[in-house]
């Protein structure tokens, strides 16, 4: 008999996108952009996250249209974003038959204190987290994948930093803990125990995770890879750029070669102007997307 | 060949390099990545990984590898092609004017089983190896949809072709590297050890 929407098949499909990029799109056109220029999978959106920043209001589930458009461009897997513990959205794009659900703070959260139980559905979710209690909180729920949150839609990558060397750092300290001190580390940061004590013992999250929030160029992608992504979702940084063919290829390039500093010399020449990017500093709390989630 | 570790090697491009890695350390036989050209020199047999197939075509010509796997599988390279790797042996895909590394005798259907929601696992009946059904873990997966005669039929699921052998090439629409199970991997160990008993110096 024929199981379907297991965690190993939820989990493994994430497995299948590792050293890869993920490109945000809002078009067929782009999805077909993306595909050439190696993309392991595409986001199908309305907008991309600087302009649902510049844009204001509330950020909502794209149009099915859109995501019908782009499932029907290309031949990579397509995800789709859900607000934060919105059930139905994450419903209707498991209907539309999108590959993977990312419940994502860059829209406006539905649901000011539950997420979606993930382990209800069939089609598998990614979630953002910015440290390892929010990560382990998430794959409770049943994310089959994490993204490290950065900060999405401002082309600069000190969050997404920040949040992948948090993570890392707080798994070498559970790995050195003995078993003794590990309930009081999971009510500490937050983390279902048996989660955190499989933690301890592989000394890995339990799922993929890859990181988001801020890759503006082929150096930042390779950043993340050096920092212990298993790969890289870029937003706004390839369609938002001069040339989003060339650039989507060097991204693509970077990720997979992180330490081929030769060939991240060569890519980063000649690629035009990055998206002009946002510093933190000008950014109040009630605008920071990674606050969101709970 | 008496008391070498076998090196096997693993396409690192993209995909799920590491867990074959893992299988192939469980079963006794040392992986190798190969990213380069340089490194297949080293290896006596090579596992395509899971992936996304489009991605993994794409960047083994940009990367310079296509035209050195090709020429080491034509001298008989054992080479074992999980899911997307199916897909890159094949001769044909459905649906598309182009092919990958056109190794294999086959005519392959991309997700055939339909998109992310309908991946499945389920218990197979493989051909050759004793025990058990295997568990198969299907994602987004391929199947065979004819196959030359000179091909091996390993496997079938719900009437379609699963895994097949045709020669030192041997693929698998479902992925073995996401279990526990060795026996694939030893079956494929087995192949390239019966080449190098032959070919290997």
């Amino acid at each position: 008999m024929a199981v379907v929407g297991t965690e190993r098949v939820k989990r493994g499909m994430a497995q299948m996108q590792k050293n890869g990029v993920i490109m945000d799109v809002v078009t067929a056109e782009q999805a077909k952009i993306a595909e050439a220029a190696g993309a392991v999978a595409v986001m199908a959106l309305e907008r991309v996250p600087s302009d649902i920043r510049a844009a204001g209001g509330v950020a909502r589930m794209a149009d099915p249209t859109i995501v019908e458009q782009v499932m029907k461009a290309v031949s990579i897997p397509v995800m789709a974003k859900c607000r934060i513990g919105h059930i139905v959205e994450a419903r209707i794009l498991e209907a539309l038959g999108v590959d993977y659900i990312d419940e994502s703070e860059v829209l406006t959260p539905a649901d000011d204190k539950f997420h979606v139980n993930k382990r209800e559905f069939t089609v598998p979710f990614v979630c953002g987290a910015r440290d390892l209690g929010e990560a382990l909180r998430r794959v409770a729920e049943g994310a089959a994948m994490i993204r490290t949150k950065g900060e999405p839609g401002t082309g600069n990558i000190v969050e997404a930093v920040k949040h992948i060397r948090m993570v890392q750092a707080q798994i070498r300290r559970v790995v050195a803990m003995s078993e003794d001190e590990l309930v009081a580390e999971a009510k500490e940061i937050g983390a279902p125990y048996e989660l955190l004590l499989e933690t301890h013992r592989t000394g890995s999250l339990p799922v993929v995770n890859f990181a988001a929030g801020g890759v503006a160029t082929p150096a930042d992608a390779a950043l993340m890879m050096e920092l212990g992504s298993d790969g890289v979702f870029v937003g706004s940084g390839v369609f938002k750029s001069e040339n989003p063919e060339k650039f989507g290829r060097a991204i693509v390039d970077a990720t997979m070669n992180f330490r081929d500093y030769d060939l991240l010399a060569k890519l980063s020449q000649g690629i035009g102007t990055p998206m002009k990017g946002i510093e933190m500093s000008t950014l109040s709390i009630n605008e920071r997307m990674a606050e969101r989630g709970w | 060949m008496i008391g070498m570790v076998l090196k096997i090697g693993i396409l690192d491009v993209q995909g799920a390099v590491s867990e074959h890695a893992k299988s192939i350390r469980n079963i006794g036989a040392q992986p190798v990545l190969v990213k380069h050209p340089e490194s297949l020199a080293e290896v006596q047999g090579l596992v395509l990984p899971g992936g996304e197939s489009t991605t993994l075509g794409t960047l083994i010509r940009k990367y310079g590898l296509y035209e050195p796997i090709r020429e080491r599988a034509q001298r008989g390279m054992p080479i074992f092609g999980t899911c997307a790797g199916l897909i890159l042996l094949a001769r044909k895909i459905e649906g598309q004017d182009d092919h990958h590394l056109n190794l294999m005798d086959i005519t392959v259907n991309r997700n055939s089983f339909g998109r992310q929601r309908d991946s499945f696992e389920a218990d197979i009946e493989i051909a050759g190896l004793s025990g058990a059904p295997f568990p198969g873990v299907f994602i987004r997966a391929p199947h065979i949809v004819t196959a030359g005669s000179d091909v091996q039929v390993l496997a079938m699921y719900r009437d379609r072709i699963v895994a097949a052998r045709q020669g030192n090439l041997l693929a698998a629409s479902f992925h073995p590297e996401l279990t526990a199970d060795l026996r694939l991997h030893e079956y494929f160990k087995a192949v390239i050890e019966q080449h190098c008993a032959a070919e290997c110096v």
